[in-house]
């Protein structure tokens, strides 16, 4: 995992003549205590209850305060927070988590397995987005002592799904707090109380969220810091001139301009990085609407990928950051196939495949109109316009659409409104938890990212349901792999960009940006340089 | 009792007016594609159809658009304004939280841009056509013409960036964690940018109106008449030229007021401060209803209020108005 990211880094760095200065620097002299670190982020999430809520910019303000049962490690390995150790019967049907002892909420109760039992049952499973498709199995929490979880699924359950979706998702919500209560009325949803190592003080709408040192955290002598400022600013200029004057330590989620970040990343004052950020990378993709004749021969949607210079609006458009995409997961995950059956920029072949598919160019050149749609965040937008652009070049005229977001959700994901969409899609660590379910045919109408395209395919299904419960590692990751060559065949949607988040740190701060999400980590070992 | 009568009337007529305005931005809401809970839906990633629909009726979204209309404005006669979907709070604590940094924002610039824009605007007029009213002309065209923003970036560039005088944004140092009068003079030193910035566009459109109207009194009888009366130029100028002069002043001072609500969000959003227009702005995004009509209610009220006032200035100003009428 280190290694990918020093090969991600510099291929970066020679793409864009980016210079990231400063290589991040992990504690060699001894963590000093105390001092207020200042986080810049641009959306305020309006809900810091990640047990019901899962989203990286919940996470990422409430993983000091609420817990989960693992986290990613500096090594990209599941590190246990709220739970010790882990295990799974052969079955794949029995997954058991033993729990830390002497783990207290903020408000003095101890914490025991029934905290993850009521979090699991009534939460992750019932209300969480991404819990109830990832837990949709679990049947049963038991909890033969108060140490020990067992969660019992109906159908086998990776071990490594588990593990990695419970990254995100394992939040554990007080039961004390929450039982008998209408959860989305619930107050802590805004004021958690959880067993992190900070303690919640202070959220205002829209301005930001303020957290402090827990003296009694379970991990003794941490945090180091005082406290946690996070403010939302959410103009990219503004937030840079505050970046910029001291008067925030931290900005993260590429909340910059582009030339901002590129600009900064020239000056000793900041470390400009992707590191830290790797697990929730996000992709740019472009979607088709199966339904539409023209779009559902093969050689189209070919056609389309070989029209589009990926590696020129890296460059040009995202400044370096980013990169060509390939199958269904980005390139730092496990689940990351080198070598799949890839279509090359190549305008020429763009326009054979579209001859050959019987659209000739027609009156004025042009061999079909479509329409595209995207919502209206400038990347999503420059992308539309590119791909626009690119495709008129071989005789596809494009129309595109822009709505915000609400609107987007309810044309494309409800309506079936559009032709081709960009999609902006996260990855969750896991190709199961927001990848495949954008594939699998026969899900109800109106489920906002799942499968809009009216893509249906008997064969790619059987292959996702079987690596859904594929047990055995290699036999999972093998079966990835076919997925992933299968989408590279027939294109159903096609991954154009990656996009790792960055971010920008003052070089006084230690111990930032050490495990694959540490955006959303609960930063007890973060601290300040005198 | 004149001004009580006056007041009385105008809430009369304000009270229908505020109807129609609800009645048309709800439903003009309505034609925007997708609810609340499709934004909703949107910043969490990911949902299903019976979370969607869970979160629907949680909100009272599932009810039809008149049902939902009746029941909103049933309820704002008991002054509840309801709860904001986005942030899952009573709307009238968020609007309550917010109101102050925009009260305090538009009357600081009103009234900056206000003086400024006398004093620079008789100064023009005293010497009209010579070179102190060609340069204030050249600078008065030069500030209406720039956008606010761009003059707030450049502010924040110079001031925060490289000087260092003064915050980048936000209303106060959260770091300091100031309290009492040390949280006051924090919080004025936060809003010196983004008022200058609010208040230049709008002294740019005094300074043109007083230059206007000094120059249109001073061609008038009365003014003949006083400098026949042997009065000093300063005399003339102030006492009889600028009170007349200043009735048009207050006449856009009234427009201005209603309109800054809109400057203020561009204002808001740079200076990232906690006002109303960011929040009606985030509330559009987010399709949340009841915080739109909220804020709305809010700042039909302040329009309102400040309509009065000016009249009520009106009277003060010149006796020969009747406001009543």
């Amino acid at each position: 995992m280190t290694d990918l990211h020093v090969t991600r880094r510099a291929a970066l760095v020679a793409g864009a003549g980016l210079a990231f200065n400063g290589a991040p620097l992990h504690a060699q002299d001894a963590p000093r205590r105390g001092g207020t670190v200042t986080v810049q982020v641009a959306t305020d999430p309006r809900f810091l209850m990640p047990a019901l809520r899962g989203n990286f910019s919940i996470t990422n303000l409430a993983a000091k305060v609420v817990e989960p049962l693992v986290d990613l490690g500096e090594d990209g390995q599941p590190q246990g927070r709220l739970a010790t150790s882990w295990d799974s019967t052969p079955d794949g049907l029995a997954i058991t988590f033993r729990l830390r002892d002497g783990v207290k909420w903020h408000d003095g109760k101890p914490f025991t397995a029934a905290d993850v039992q009521f979090s699991a049952m009534e939460m992750w499973r019932r209300v969480q987005n991404y819990g109830t498709i990832v837990f949709r199995n679990l049947v049963a929490v038991d909890t033969p002592d108060p140490l020990t979880a067992i969660f019992r699924f109906s159908k086998p359950m990776p071990l490594r799904l588990m593990l990695h979706a419970g990254t995100e998702l394992s939040y554990v919500a007080p039961r004390h707090l929450y039982e008998g209560t209408d959860f989305f009325a619930n107050p802590v949803n805004m004021a958690p109380i959880g067993t992190g190592p900070f303690r919640f003080v202070n959220y205002t709408a829209g301005q930001h969220v303020i957290v402090e040192r827990n003296p009694d955290y379970w991990d003794a002598g941490k945090p180091y810091l005082d406290r946690i400022i996070t403010r939302f600013i959410a103009d990219p200029a503004g937030a840079a001139a505050a970046v910029e004057s001291g008067a925030v330590d931290m900005s993260i989620f590429s909340s910059l301009p582009r030339t901002d970040l590129v600009r900064l990343s020239r000056e000793a004052r900041f470390r400009v990085s992707q590191k830290g950020n790797e697990a929730n990378s996000i992709g740019n993709t472009l979607c088709f609407n199966h339904r539409k004749p023209e779009l559902q021969d093969v050689r189209v949607r070919r056609a389309f990928a070989h029209a589009i210079d990926v590696n020129f609006y890296v460059r040009s458009f995202l400044l370096g950051l980013g990169k060509r995409g390939l199958g269904l997961q980005p390139s730092f995950s496990e689940f990351f196939f080198p070598g799949l059956t890839d279509y090359p920029f190549d305008a020429r072949k763009a326009e054979a495949l579209l001859d050959e598919a019987g659209f000739r160019r027609g009156q004025g050149g042009i061999r079909m109109t479509l329409r595209m749609t995207s919502t209206n965040g400038d990347d999503a937008v420059r992308f539309a316009t590119f791909v626009q652009q690119s495709l008129a070049r071989v005789g596809v005229r494009i129309t595109i659409t822009t709505y915000d977001s609400a609107g987007y959700l309810a044309n494309v994901m409800r309506d079936w409104n559009f032709d081709l969409t960009g999609e902006t899609i996260g990855f969750r660590n896991d190709p199961q938890i927001s990848t495949t379910v954008f594939l699998r045919s026969g899900q109800p109408r109106g489920v906002p990212w799942s499968n809009q395209w009216g893509w249906e395919s008997p064969a790619m299904d059987a292959l996702i349901d079987a690596a859904a419960e594929a047990v055995d590692p290699d036999r999972r990751r093998a079966l990835y792999r076919d997925l992933g060559e299968m989408v590279m065949q027939e294109l159903p949607m096609w991954l154009a960009i990656e996009q790792v988040y960055t971010s920008v740190t003052a070089v006084k701060l230690r111990n930032d940006h050490n495990n694959p999400r540490w955006t959303g980590s609960h930063w007890s070992d973060l601290w300040i340089a005198a | 009792m004149r001004i009580l009568r006056l007041v009385l009337r105008r809430l009369s007529l304000s009270i229908p007016c505020l109807g129609i305005i609800l009645a048309v931005l709800f439903f003009l809401l309505q034609l925007a594609p997708g609810d609340a809970v499709d934004a909703l839906i949107g910043q969490m990633g990911t949902s299903d159809d019976t979370l969607s629909k869970l979160l629907r009726s949680y909100y009272g979204l599932d009810g039809s658009v008149v049902a939902q209309f009746t029941g909103y404005l049933g309820r704002l006669v008991t002054l509840d304004l309801g709860l904001s979907v986005a942030y899952g709070t009573p709307v009238l604590a968020l609007i309550l939280e917010r109101l102050p940094v925009t009260v305090v924002l538009m009357v600081t610039s009103m009234a900056m841009a206000f003086t400024a824009g006398c004093v620079v605007g008789v100064i023009a007029a005293r010497y009209v056509h010579r070179w102190p009213d060609t340069i204030i002309s050249v600078l008065g065209m030069l500030v209406y013409s720039m956008p606010s923003f761009w003059f707030g970036l450049m502010a924040i560039v110079l001031f925060a960036v490289t000087l260092g005088w003064l915050p980048a944004g936000g209303i106060s140092d959260l770091r300091a964690g100031h309290t009492g009068l040390a949280l006051m003079l924090d919080m004025a030193k936060h809003l010196v940018m983004p008022a200058l910035t609010l208040g230049l566009i709008f002294f740019a459109v005094y300074l043109r109106v007083m230059r206007t109207a000094m120059l249109e009194v001073m061609t008038l009888d009365f003014m003949r008449t006083a400098r026949a009366k042997g009065l000093q130029e300063r005399a003339v100028l102030f006492r009889h030229a600028l009170r007349n002069a200043l009735l048009p002043m207050v006449t856009i001072a009234g427009l201005q007021a209603s309109s800054m609500l809109g400057g203020a969000v561009v204002v808001e959003s740079v200076f990232s401060l906690p006002g109303l227009g960011r929040l009606a702005q985030e509330a559009v995004v987010q399709r949340d209803l009841n915080m739109l009509l909220g804020i709305t209610v809010m700042s039909s009220v302040l329009v309102i209020v400040v309509n009065l006032v000016i009249d009520i200035i009106y009277a003060k100003l010149d006796p020969r108005i009747d406001v009543g009428a």
